[in-house]
């Protein structure tokens, strides 16, 4: 059966789109069918982390519209023939997203997929609000830091009230993905360790994703960091994500980028 | 705490405690989304009651601390006839 999950944060900045793209291939990399959805209309990004920008014809709101049909939209990643994008469109219009809209879109892609991804843009506004509309479990993106925390509380306060699920009076499902996170840092009480952010959440972890230089040289060439150098620290770390993801049991550590034995005595102290 | 004692501790200790404080008062004003509305209204009903005077000339402060939160009430009431002797009647 196929599971709508959205990426989501309040703020922004913090690796929505680079988790999205990372957490698709790698659940496409294991042969799931998987489509990605940009909510950011009129900021979208998630085509140039996947280095699909040139490949744009119709998107998200010409769906919507019924300019295109939603099959035509949709662009298929040369790497992985199971991994889908759903462009957002660059028009500035932004209530051009309607609900009804989303829902069909979102029903239609439930038949065809066993992963619907939504990229959720920054805030609390429309394009967030709908990207988590239909979801039935949420990807909270956090950074161990005073104000993504923050908005990840209002974020999962949204979820929990706000949703079609919430409202039928189900229960989504919520797991945090804390990124640039830095072991060492925390071990020194210079960051919010993962036990704070776990703590003053009070949601269950889905993964921890260390900083890396991985990240952006992944981006600048427009490919997951999952697919771009699957051996890297943050790419282990999204592909243990994305085991749990599928309710798999993985022990949770901090992926080191050396086998340095500093940088093992670190990532222990902070699983 | 010391400048030298935060340092030597690390800064994360003060975010998380921030952010415990914070945290727990957004979430109950979440649940309880006008509060400060609420009681102005109900406020204004029952001093109205006993005295007369301009709803506008209400003002309801709400300061929360750590531990303890106050709430101030500041009713301008004009000085025309005996405005307290008025609860008498």
């Amino acid at each position: 059966m196929a599971q709508v999950l959205v990426v989501t944060s309040g703020k922004g900045g913090v690796g929505k789109t680079t988790s999205t793209a990372a957490l698709g291939a790698a659940l496409a990399h294991d042969g799931a069918k998987v489509v990605v959805i940009d909510f950011d209309v009129g900021l979208r990004n998630l085509d140039l982390v996947l280095g699909a920008e040139r490949r744009v014809v119709f998107d998200l709101i010409n769906v919507i519209n019924g300019v295109a049909k939603l099959p035509q939209a949709l662009i298929r990643d040369k790497r992985l023939e199971t991994l889908y994008l759903l462009p957002a469109s660059q028009t500035r219009d932004k209530d051009a997203l309607t609900e009804d809209g989303v829902a069909r879109i979102i029903d239609e892609l439930r038949e065809k997929f066993d992963w619907i991804i939504c990229d959720s843009p920054a805030g609390i506004e429309r394009g967030a609000a709908l990207a988590m509309r239909y979801a039935d479990s949420a990807v909270i993106v956090t950074n161990p830091e005073v104000s993504s925390v923050r908005d990840s509380d209002r974020i999962i306060g949204l979820l929990d009230s706000k949703t079609a699920k919430a409202e039928r009076g189900e229960r989504i499902d919520k797991h945090v993905l804390i990124t640039r996170y830095h072991s060492s840092r925390a071990a020194r009480g210079e960051m919010l360790s993962v036990d704070d952010v776990l703590e003053i959440l009070s949601t269950p972890l889905l993964g921890i994703i260390p900083e890396s230089q991985e990240v952006l040289r992944a981006s600048n060439v427009g490919s997951p960091v999952t697919l771009n150098n699957p051996l890297s620290a943050p790419a282990r770390a999204y592909f243990d994500a994305a085991r749990r993801l599928k309710g798999e049991h993985v022990a949770m550590v901090v992926p080191s980028e050396s086998r340095g034995i500093l940088n093992k005595l670190f990532s222990r102290k902070a699983a | 705490m010391s400048l030298f004692g935060l340092f030597r501790r690390g800064s994360a200790p003060v975010a998380r405690e921030r952010l415990q404080v914070l945290l727990s008062h957004e979430r109950s004003a979440r649940d309880r989304p006008d509060l400060l509305s609420i009681l102005r209204e109900e406020i204004i009903a029952v001093i109205g009651r006993h005295v007369s005077f301009e709803p506008d000339k209400v003002q309801i402060k709400m300061d929360r601390g750590k531990s303890v939160s106050t709430l101030a009430v500041d009713i301008e009431i004009p000085n025309r006839d005996r405005v307290f002797g008025a609860v008498s009647h």
